[in-house]
């Protein structure tokens, strides 16, 4: 008989204000037991709408079955059928747009809770020594990866599964991408997991290879004419970030939340032992309403400051993920919807004072669907603060598609490619994730990088044929 | 892992070295940095490229320690190495991107000022070995400071040093050297002005009364080197550039100079206080009112 109880098991969690002054992870995650009685409640349906609501279609029930069963290795060899990053996407996934959202049991209590499975079943697997297997034979043939993120770890470690010879390049100093130097510590650990699956990745035979900047230290036509490469993955992310051209915004004391975020996780600023410094603000008030947003709010949160996140819609429309909303509420972020800013002000010396902000209220819905927030006339406020950091997304980084001859942008500067192969328009260069779909979300770029592995190897057994 | 392969004092505060970076060495070209950072807990520090060699594989770096990073950086000795070195970073200078038509139209002046010295070094000797003139300035503030006076002297065709309070050669700040020139009639229609923002303004604002386009080198504050940060974005004109994809060459007339001034001072508490504690150890606890 299934675990017919309303709700899920709770997870543990570091105390809001402790958690909130330091790094450490939020969330503890299910234990055996834990884990076991919540995957009790999953029905196991026949027509599993929750694989409907993965990316990358994982046998949800499948894996759930094994966990009651406590065949967690067995659990992990479901996932790793679809996903290559598992303790990643159960701790980062939107899952309550995804899976949970579809979830049967969600539609009159609260879904199964399948991201903290997966996140168990993926740590288990870790402290029981289970790896993924790599190739027994190798096949020969030379494929390049740009960018060690989800999309380039997914796509290098399938194409290293089938056999091929692949090289991974990174522009930074260490692997990882937004994991690395996005997500914050305190969601994704960095040694724990991140530095974990690129381990995972290396010990599949793949090479890493930093500090190496396709577009500058090596083109990418030289990466096929004099490095012998058969075909090119392009995961090279998402790139500059985005701000308003509000007055004020060179202010010091104004940031990009990539700047404050890849300070602080990539360069670890909030350490002592570490050299880069990091602004530690008094009052800060973040810019937007993604998961990018929440991050730089919870970060300066807890290097010291008292943090405002002022978002243009309402909260029904704020695009994180509904469990970084919560706890960066738990942990005493304030939350001023509906509220835009309209000029940063500053001193004599050109540092951030303030920000003048404009209510606003919801018209008419827009292009995306969502109602567009219009200013009310005459409701302009100010708010004290000494930092601003503006989370507003990102635009793609030209420098791989301005040196590349034949590599065709769209009209949003992304790279344009086949979504059921990752082609893009030069003959054996695939290419997917943010680099293609602009800022999205680790499991739409997983998904990319295996679907550009698929492509890669349909184009390389074709042409060998 | 990059190894230092020779390591030099030019002048009383500055230093070279020639580091092994044979993929950097391979593409890069004048007007291009690199990002060095010296061990794991280290900054990413942007350096522009003083000179390379593409067949020993090497790329020349010239630095001033002046924070945590940089002093390490001294404590490097021949045969140790940087942990990461990654470049060339920034477009190429401009010079490169014109025709022959246009290079031999040129009549350059190049205006070196400190450390700003080591990247007009590969730009005037670029011109040299591809047959094209350039007169160059170099000033400091004092004798001690000046170096490269040998090397410069070989590529460019007139070379003038100058020093602010005259201890040796020319007395005056380089933009006197710049007036001297243009009233004795010597004709200049391209500038190139490398230094600390403060003579580069001031270089701007002489060139301007001659009508001499000046380029200028920007060596904001930065963080990864690629485009992804945002921390090095100057006003330029009236549109947002960032100086490590957009620059770190600019048009010297449209620089935001009071802006881009400020931008620079952002760490100097936090670095300053680094700086305290890595020469003095733990002597400073930050109950002074701080």
């Amino acid at each position: 008989m299934p675990n017919m109880s309303k709700t899920k098991v709770p997870v543990r969690e570091q105390e809001p204000l402790v958690r909130a002054k330091n790094f450490d992870e939020v969330c503890y995650g299910y234990n055996e037991e834990e884990a076991v009685e919540e995957a009790g409640r999953c029905l196991n349906c026949k027509n599993a709408r929750c694989i409907e609501g993965c990316p990358v279609s994982i046998n949800i029930p499948g894996f759930i079955k094994k966990v009651v069963e406590k065949d967690f290795a067995g659990a992990y060899q479901v996932i790793s059928e679809s996903s290559s990053l598992p303790a990643v996407c159960g701790r980062v996934c939107p899952q309550e747009t995804q899976c949970e959202g579809k979830c049967i049991r969600g539609l009159k209590a609260e879904p199964v809770s399948i991201g903290k499975l997966e996140r168990f079943v993926a740590d288990r697997a870790k402290e029981d020594g289970i790896k993924p297997q790599g190739a027994k034979v190798k096949n020969g043939h030379k494929v390049a990866v740009i960018g060690s993120g989800p999309a380039g770890l997914t796509c290098a470690g399938d194409l290293a599964k089938m056999g091929y010879d692949v090289t991974i390049y990174e522009a930074l100093h260490k692997a990882g991408g937004v994991l690395t130097y996005g997500i914050p510590e305190f969601r994704l650990p960095k040694e724990k997991v991140v530095a974990e699956e690129v381990r995972n990745v290396e010990g599949l035979g793949v090479k890493i290879i930093t500090d190496v900047i396709i577009g500058r230290t090596i083109s990418l036509d030289d990466l096929i004419e004099e490095e012998g490469y058969e075909a090119i993955f392009i995961g090279s992310g998402a790139g500059l970030p985005m701000f308003m051209g509000i007055p004020g915004e060179n202010a010091n004391g104004v940031f990009s939340a990539n700047e404050y975020l890849t300070r602080n996780n990539l360069m670890y600023a909030f350490r002592d032992d570490y050299d880069t410094p990091i602004y530690k603000a008094k009052k800060a008030v973040v810019v937007g309403g993604g998961n990018v947003a929440m991050d730089a709010a919870r970060t300066a949160l807890r290097l010291g400051a008292e943090v405002h996140l002022v978002y243009r819609r309402s909260e029904a429309e704020l695009p994180a993920r509904a469990e970084e909303v919560h706890h960066a509420k738990e942990e005493g972020v304030q939350f001023d919807i509906l509220t835009n800013p309209t000029e940063i002000l500053t001193d004599e010396n050109d540092n951030v004072i303030g920000i003048k902000c404009i209510r606003m209220e919801l018209g008419e819905p827009d292009a995306s669907g969502r109602r567009r927030p219009v200013p009310i006339p005459g409701s302009e406020f100010e708010m004290d603060c000494d930092a601003v950091i503006m989370s507003l997304g990102t635009s793609p980084n030209p420098l791989i598609s301005s040196t590349t001859p034949g590599l065709e942008t769209n009209r949003r500067k992304c790279l344009v490619a086949t979504e059921d192969e990752g082609k893009t328009t030069k003959e054996g260069v695939y290419a997917g994730g943010d680099a293609v779909t602009g800022a999205a979300t680790v499991i739409l770029a997983m998904g990319a990088g295996r679907v550009g592995a698929k492509g890669i190897d349909n184009y390389i057994k074709s042409k060998n044929q | 892992m990059y190894k230092i392969l020779k390591k030099k004092q030019l002048s009383a505060v500055v230093w070279l070295m020639v580091v092994e970076a044979p993929l950097v060495a391979r593409n890069c070209q004048p007007g291009q940095f690199v990002i060095v950072k010296n061990d794991e807990v280290g900054e990413r520090i942007p350096l522009t490229i003083c000179d390379y060699d593409r067949e020993k594989g090497t790329i020349t770096i010239v630095f001033q320690p002046v924070g945590v990073s940089t002093l390490k950086f001294l404590k490097l000795e021949e045969g140790d190495s940087f942990q990461d070195f990654v470049g060339p970073l920034g477009r190429p200078s401009d010079i490169l991107e014109m025709s022959e038509e246009e290079l031999k139209n040129k009549k350059f002046l190049f205006v070196a000022g400190g450390v700003g010295t080591a990247p007009v070094y590969p730009q005037v000797k670029w011109l040299k070995e591809h047959g094209y003139d350039a007169d160059v300035i170099i000033g400091a503030r004092t004798k001690d400071l000046l170096f490269f006076e040998d090397e410069m002297r070989a590529v460019a065709k007139n070379l003038y040093l100058t020093t602010d309070d005259g201890s040796y050669m020319h007395k005056g700040v380089v933009t006197s050297v710049i007036d001297e020139l243009v009233e004795q009639g010597v004709e200049y229609n391209h500038c190139v002005a490398i230094g600390p923002m403060i003579m580069m303004k001031f270089v701007c604002l002489t060139t301007k009364k001659y009508n001499i386009p000046t380029i200028v080198s920007m060596n904001p504050i930065m963080v990864d080197g690629t485009g992804m940060c945002g921390a090095c974005r100057l006003t330029v004109g009236d549109e947002i550039k960032f100086a490590c994809v957009d620059g770190p060459e600019f048009d010297g007339f449209k620089i935001n100079w009071s802006e881009a001034m400020k931008r620079t001072t952002l760490y100097k508490t936090e670095e300053g206080r680094a700086k305290l504690k890595y020469e003095e150890g733990e002597t400073h606890h930050g109950n002074c009112g701080n």
